[in-house]
């Protein structure tokens, strides 16, 4: 029997799938752990970071965003400048390599807003594997441009018109399909969600932004910032960048979640605010549900943050009080949207500006003094329709 | 090794020559009373035992047509108290019933009391289909304290230091899953099934059932001297589904069991 905190983050994770993938998430678990401690891996890995993905990414001080709030300091994280335009490509990359590893010749995907799909239908093609991506009919519709991209990249872009048709449903088809071709698929799950190991092992992999950021704080300010906020649907890009600051007590840490149409509305996507724990894609953590366990529609602007889940690590460190999490709706987010591409010439995602409206409140509260670094998870282009048509 | 034979379900199972048939359906589907009927129609038709799904949101493990008629329980407004319920109802007719649930709704409800009611509806058994042995324990516990058998599965990619642990926790029967898939009828039965059987038998006592695609009778022909018992689910479904009593496909089923 296993270990009891093994795949653990305090009392969420775990590893809720059905027997046939148990086999897997050791093999894969073991690769991880071998490549992890192998030089040659990871000199291969930054190597591909380098020239491919385009790391290290800048940090940007936004100056005009931070005069518009009070004279704040913002400074951005600027993972939209990733080849392919978010972090994703950062887990997508490292988890080709694990492909490699053993020997796995087709890699499956799913994704919401499309960004974890192109990043891994792109690397898909750059190490020659076949590649399917689901994704549900309405993500499809609203992020038309990524399902494009993915198809000349190569990948088979399967519909999901089950549920809700969005990020949710596009997963429980994913984990359908690495169910039934297990022996030859590495399924590469897009955020720190999903049976362990994939919360620890997508951490890890997205640790570069935070280990990034915090020297490059430092080295341009001499000190640390007093809040790091990134926005969290499944919540990769936020525990990417919280992981080097989680043992900085001085350095607050802030989630925001996807209030959609208001947390009172019901429309939203808010699991850490507004869910209770429970068992959903192998996980453990908060979940959007209703009293009889049945998951419960979410909605959100931004594609890459409606789910009804997120990753167990979120839920401990919300539990343990670490990161404070709340929520902005869609139309602050879009509003954020439009302000930092008018003031600073750089078009956020509709994810990202969920955070950068939260950073907006918070620059506010601290005046002029305060110091502010957000992680800019990435860029915008995709979201054009939705933000003309909100 | 167990003393199998305490237990309703291996009783039961345990194939004497023919081989045990299981047939599968959602409760609530199509609708509570009609779901009730049949399966209470199906329960005295000869049948080993009788398995009924609890209707969950995100079935991982299951094919369209029990996702379908999943979807359509909960539309029609179905929860785990009224699926023990149903179960009750059908327990009448003497034949074990096994419920199957995802684990959600069993933590929604309350592992504790979810086993309490069970057993007090009579139920022998319970299959969750994503709560490996290792994260068994805050359901099993209780399924064990109420007398209900816990029903594991061993799966084709399941090594052999494995199916030791999971033959080990697991009471009633074993549940051997044909193919590395989802549910759904199949039209033949996957080559290595014999020998995988076979590889479960070398650990443990218990009755083995078979599941996940086995539809038809040449598929009942082919498992007799093989599996003690056959879970038919998708099939059976997609007969409610169409409209159709499920009873003349379970007949000519039972009837390649002999």
């Amino acid at each position: 029997m296993s270990h009891p905190v093994r795949g653990r983050f305090g009392p969420f994770g775990g590893q809720y799938v059905p027997e046939t993938l148990m086999g897997a998430l050791e093999e894969l678990e073991n690769v991880w752990h071998e490549a992890k401690a192998d030089p040659q891996f990871q000199l291969e890995l930054a190597g591909h970071r380098r020239a491919f993905v385009g790391r290290p990414t800048p940090l940007y001080a936004a100056t005009r965003l931070g005069e518009h709030f009070g004279g704040a300091h913002i400074h951005l994280k600027r993972e939209d400048l990733c080849h392919t335009g978010a972090h994703k490509l950062n887990n997508a990359v490292g988890q080709a390599l694990l492909a490699l590893r053993m020997e796995k010749k087709r890699v499956i995907a799913e994704t919401g807003a499309g960004q974890h799909g192109v990043a891994v239908a792109t690397v898909a093609a750059r190490f020659g594997l076949e590649c399917t991506v689901y994704m549900g009919t309405e993500d499809m519709r609203r992020q038309s441009m990524n399902v494009r991209r993915m198809k000349l990249l190569g990948a088979e872009v399967k519909e999901v018109t089950s549920g809700s048709k969005t990020l949710k449903d596009a997963t429980s088809e994913a984990i359908r399909d690495w169910v039934t071709n297990v022996r030859t698929t590495h399924y590469i799950i897009g955020s720190v969600v999903g049976p362990h190991p994939y919360p620890e092992l997508v951490r890890d992999l997205q640790r570069v932004i935070g280990d990034e950021a915090r020297e490059q704080y430092l080295f341009a300010d001499g000190k640390l910032p007093d809040v790091v906020i990134a926005c969290v649907g499944g919540g990769s890009n936020a525990i990417g960048i919280f992981t080097a600051f989680l043992d900085d007590k001085d350095v607050a840490l802030v989630g925001v979640e996807a209030a959609g149409s208001g947390l009172q509305s019901g429309k939203h996507a808010a699991s850490l605010v507004g869910g209770r724990p429970g068992v959903l894609h192998g996980t453990y953590s908060y979940l959007l549900q209703d009293g009889e366990g049945q998951v419960t529609p979410t909605h959100s602007i931004s594609a890459g943050l409606d789910y009804p889940g997120v990753g167990p690590e979120h839920a401990f460190l919300r539990d343990s009080e670490r990161v404070e999490y709340l929520a902005v709706t869609d139309q602050d987010a879009v509003a954020a949207f439009k302000l930092c591409t008018k003031l600073e010439g750089i078009m956020p995602a509709l994810e990202p500006a969920h955070a950068l409206h939260h950073a907006g409140v918070m620059a506010r509260q601290f005046g002029p003094g305060g110091r502010i670094l957000v992680c800019l998870s990435g860029r915008g282009d995709k979201d054009m329709d939705s933000v003309e048509g909100s | 090794m167990k003393a199998a034979e305490k237990s309703r379900l291996a009783s039961a199972l345990r194939a004497d020559g023919d081989l045990k048939l299981v047939p599968y359906v959602m409760a609530g589907h199509p609708d509570r009373k009609r779901s009730t009927e049949l399966a209470k129609r199906l329960a005295a038709s000869g049948v080993a035992a009788l398995e009924i799904g609890i209707p969950h949101s995100d079935p991982l493990a299951d094919g369209p047509v029990i996702q379908k008629a999943g979807q359509a329980a909960l539309e029609n407004g179905m929860t785990v108290a009224a699926c023990i319920e149903l179960a009750g109802a059908v327990a009448g007719e003497g034949v074990p019933i096994v419920l199957m649930s995802y684990i959600n709704p069993i933590l929604a409800h309350d592992p504790r009391r979810f086993a309490a009611e069970a057993a007090q509806a009579g139920v022998a058994g319970v299959i969750v289909p994503d709560m490996p042995v290792e994260e068994s324990e805050p359901v099993a516990g209780w399924l064990r304290s109420a007398a209900l058998d816990t029903i594991f599965m061993v799966a084709p990619t399941t090594s052999e230091p494995r199916m030791d642990t999971v033959c080990e926790h697991s009471s009633g029967f074993v549940y051997c899953v044909t193919l590395t898939g989802i549910t759904g009828a199949r039209a033949e039965l996957p080559t290595g099934l014999k020998q995988l059987v076979a590889n479960v038998r070398k650990h443990t006592q218990l009755p083995i059932a078979a599941g996940f695609g086995i539809s038809r009778p040449e598929h009942m022909k082919a498992l007799r001297g093989v599996a003690d018992a056959a879970v038919v689910g998708s099939a059976v479904v997609a007969e409610i589904d169409a409209g159709r009593d499920p009873s003349a496909l379970v007949k000519t089923l039972l009837k390649a069991c002999r």
